[in-house]
């Protein structure tokens, strides 16, 4: 099986070139236009099979991934870590071993645990994409995000990205760290020190430990999800400090010098990190961003199926 | 008797750095150092030329995990005995953290008998220090080490209280036994898989700070200046802990060290990829640390080497790193890696290596062997210094398959090793 364009697999955005990156972009652009249509379906991967195995629930990205599926015309076969062979107690390596006997095309996985798509895709011959492992990466998403504000911007490069919140547990903060620097963009984070990892500054970001520097210094806010688990554990006081010291407010975007773009992965805590007239407000770009994941994610199934030269004839018609 | 011909006789404890014999007979070292020329024959004479060998009291492990009883699926005493053998090591201590946990003297008494029937390296049991190594009552030290225990441990978990630490230490005076310390602040290590810093910050996965172990190491050590006890700080990792390590022995504290030979010749690069056969507790640490543990085994702040064997079933490791079990086997590269990362690039000397490998071993824990003396246990190890080999897994002794070091060219291997005067390996040529 000779490789497509990004590799057999996308496993993160950690390992990819610009240049791939932004092929998945240009890809995406096209597959846009798509979803604009009254039938809302093209053949190209009309005989493929795709698993979707979500060992975490995640009813975004998998519908995501659904219609992405659907509307290139594969065939598809949902796996939910309910009941699924996880709380059996099957180990990865036999789920992969089963992947590899039932011969499918691809598989779109989400887990738990950092690195388990990795472990996947060196154990099987499918095409592999990372839906989230664990709080490593969740590259789609990065990559759906970088496409919202391309549109946005026409070009990353000098742009000033922040990152908010808690960057620790994240899956996004890191694919949206490696993506946007390698399209030239400035990414900082911000958010109770608590919530970065250590040494995340040896990744090239700047560290903010106040909001308004962020406001101050950024053109878009990127902004995480906070979990409520995080403050029984001891990393934060309460959801309501969190509130009065990181939240993104009317008050505090209008202290800002320009006008930023707001981003949020979803779901959103209204009223803990991002306010409700924030998120439903003019700079609010957080719907784009569920449409360009429908586009993002075609594009990468398209173009790791263009590995396979009857799939390639196929698209062409 | 075992006549040794013509190798590099070393043996740091009697400051015996020679070409020439060794004899051993009935048991004891009867010769160490000069050729011996013609040698009367009474009885059986195997004679072994060691040309271009080194000749060195048996290697002594003080921390192993031979797994039996509860895991003999994993390793057994005997299959960890001869892996042992194998490695150059006429002796071993196993940590009690089986299942049951060694600590009672029934427990101590099993091992001794099924390292005899193994008739390979010496085994010598640690006893658990609390009851189940639950951390809350002190197991009986006295009965244990009458039965045969050499030192006492909860390896495999810190001790978490510091008020049992203390009664540990205090408690262990009497028997002038080492309190040997897994050193890991529990809740600052909780759920980390790998070291903090950069790379686990990358592969998102969450790390332990060389803090987990500092402070258990620093508490310990004041422990062991409030109480007079012996505090053995196992598998040291980090270039803070060197310091506090120095820092105790300045002041005259009772303390003594270990490092494992991954942890100076590692870095947490190698967990790259979510590679599971390079998890362990402590975890693989930065190159700062590693050039910190090197230097601190030259200059004996790190007074010895210790494997901390720790063998896994293949399936254990083959899953996702954050579940994967800790730990990577040990004893039969050992020495190769000491060759390879100290002795070639000019850090320590063979004799160093042989100490902190043989004699400092054997003395910090109390045990014969060690030396060359005249009249000690015919302990012996022979080693080709310059041997190059690659690590295969599977032509290990031991059970175990779990190591770092797969694939990779070592120098430096055991070609004899002789127990009580009888050789109970030798390498094929
Ligand atoms: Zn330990
Ligand atoms: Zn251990």
């Amino acid at each position: 099986m000779s490789a497509a364009p990004i590799g057999k697999d996308l496993l993160g955005l950690e390992h990819l070139s610009a240049d791939q990156i932004r092929l998945i972009l240009d890809t995406a652009e096209p597959f846009k236009e798509i979803s604009l249509r009254a039938i809302k379906k093209v053949p190209t991967l009309r005989g493929m099979t795709i698993v979707n195995l979500f060992f975490e629930a995640s009813t975004r990205t998998r519908i995501s991934f659904e219609f992405a599926e659907k509307r290139l015309s594969a065939d598809t076969v949902n796996v939910a870590s309910s009941g699924s062979s996880v709380s059996k107690g099957e180990t990865l390596v036999d789920t992969a071993r089963n992947l590899e006997a039932m011969k499918i095309d691809m598989v779109v996985m989400r887990h738990g645990a950092s690195g388990a798509a990795k472990f996947l895709a060196d154990r099987i011959r499918s095409n592999v994409i990372n839906a989230g492992d664990g709080t490593h990466e969740h590259p789609t998403q990065g990559l759906l995000d970088i496409l919202t504000l391309r549109d946005r911007w026409g070009s990353l490069e000098g742009r000033r990205v922040c990152i908010c919140g808690d960057v620790l547990h994240s899956r996004v903060a890191r694919s949206n760290i490696w993506g946007l620097r390698k399209l030239g963009a400035e990414v900082a984070v911000c958010g109770p020190r608590s919530l970065l990892p250590n040494a995340i500054d040896e990744l090239g970001v700047t560290v903010f430990g106040r909001i308004e520097e962020a406001i101050e210094w950024a053109e878009a806010l990127n902004i995480l999800r906070l979990q409520l688990e995080r403050m029984q554990a001891g990393y934060i006081p309460s959801l309501r400090e969190y509130n009065r010291v990181f939240g993104v407010t009317r008050e505090r975007l209008e202290r800002s010098p320009r006008d930023l773009v707001i981003m949020h992965p979803g779901p959103m805590n209204r009223g803990v990190e991002i306010d409700s007239d924030v998120a439903d407000g003019p700079h609010s770009v957080i719907l784009d961003q569920v449409t360009n994941g429908v586009a993002v994610r075609m594009a990468v199934l398209y173009l790791l199926a263009g590995g396979r030269p009857e799939v390639a004839e196929a698209a062409k018609g | 008797m075992v006549l040794l011909r013509g190798g590099r006789v070393l043996d740091p404890s009697t400051n015996l750095d020679q070409v020439g014999d060794v004899l051993l007979r009935e048991g004891r070292i009867e010769h160490a150092g000069a050729s011996l020329g013609e040698v009367r024959r009474d009885g059986d004479l195997i004679e072994i030329d060691c040309t271009g060998r080194v000749v060195s009291p048996g290697f002594v492990d003080v921390h192993c995990h031979l797994r039996e009883p509860g895991r003999e699926d994993v390793e057994t005493i005997a299959t960890g005995a001869r892996a042992a053998a194998a490695g150059g090591f006429t002796a071993v201590c196993a940590m009690p953290n089986t299942d049951p946990v060694t600590d009672n003297q029934a427990a101590v008494g099993f091992i001794i008998r099924q390292a005899q029937r193994a008739d390979a390296a010496r085994v010598y049991p640690i006893g658990a220090i609390s009851l189940g190594q639950k951390g809350e009552a002190l197991a009986e030290f006295g009965e244990m080490i009458g039965a045969g225990a050499v030192a006492v441990s909860d390896d495999g978990k810190p001790v978490a209280s510091a008020q049992l630490m203390r009664s540990a230490l205090e408690y262990a005076r009497a028997f002038n036994i080492p309190v040997a310390d897994h050193c890991e602040e529990p809740t600052l290590a909780h759920g980390g898989a790998m070291n903090e810093g950069l790379v686990s910050a990358r592969l998102g996965l969450k790390g332990i700070p060389a803090e987990a172990e500092e402070i258990m190491a620093i508490r310990d050590i004041l422990l062991a200046r409030r109480t007079g006890g012996h505090v053995h700080l196992c598998h040291m990792s980090t270039k803070g802990s060197v310091e506090l390590i120095r820092w105790g022995k300045d002041r005259g504290i009772r303390v003594t060290a270990e490092v494992c030979p991954h942890h100076i010749s590692l870095t947490e690069d190698a967990v790259e990829g979510y590679n599971t056969n390079a998890k362990m507790n402590p975890p693989l640490r930065t190159a700062e640390d590693v050039a910190a543990l090197q230097e601190a085994v030259k200059d004996g702040t790190i007074d010895l080497v210790a494997t901390d064997h720790a063998p896994h079933h293949y399936d254990e490791k083959e899953r996702e790193f954050a579940d994967a079990p800790n730990g990577i086997v040990g004893l039969e590269t050992a020495l190769a890696v000491l060759v390879t990362h100290l002795v070639e690039p000019g850090i320590i000397g063979y004799g160093t290596l042989v100490d902190r490998m043989s004699c400092t071993p054997a003395r910090t824990f109390n045990l014969p062997g060690g030396t060359l003396r005249k009249g000690s246990v015919a302990d012996v190890t022979v080693f080709d210094p310059l041997r190059r080999w690659t690590v295969e897994p599977s032509a290990f002794l031991t059970k175990g398959r779990n190591s770092p070091y797969a694939g990779m060219q070592l120098t430096g291997r055991a070609a004899c090793t002789i127990v009580g005067g009888r050789i109970v390996y030798r390498q094929s040529e």
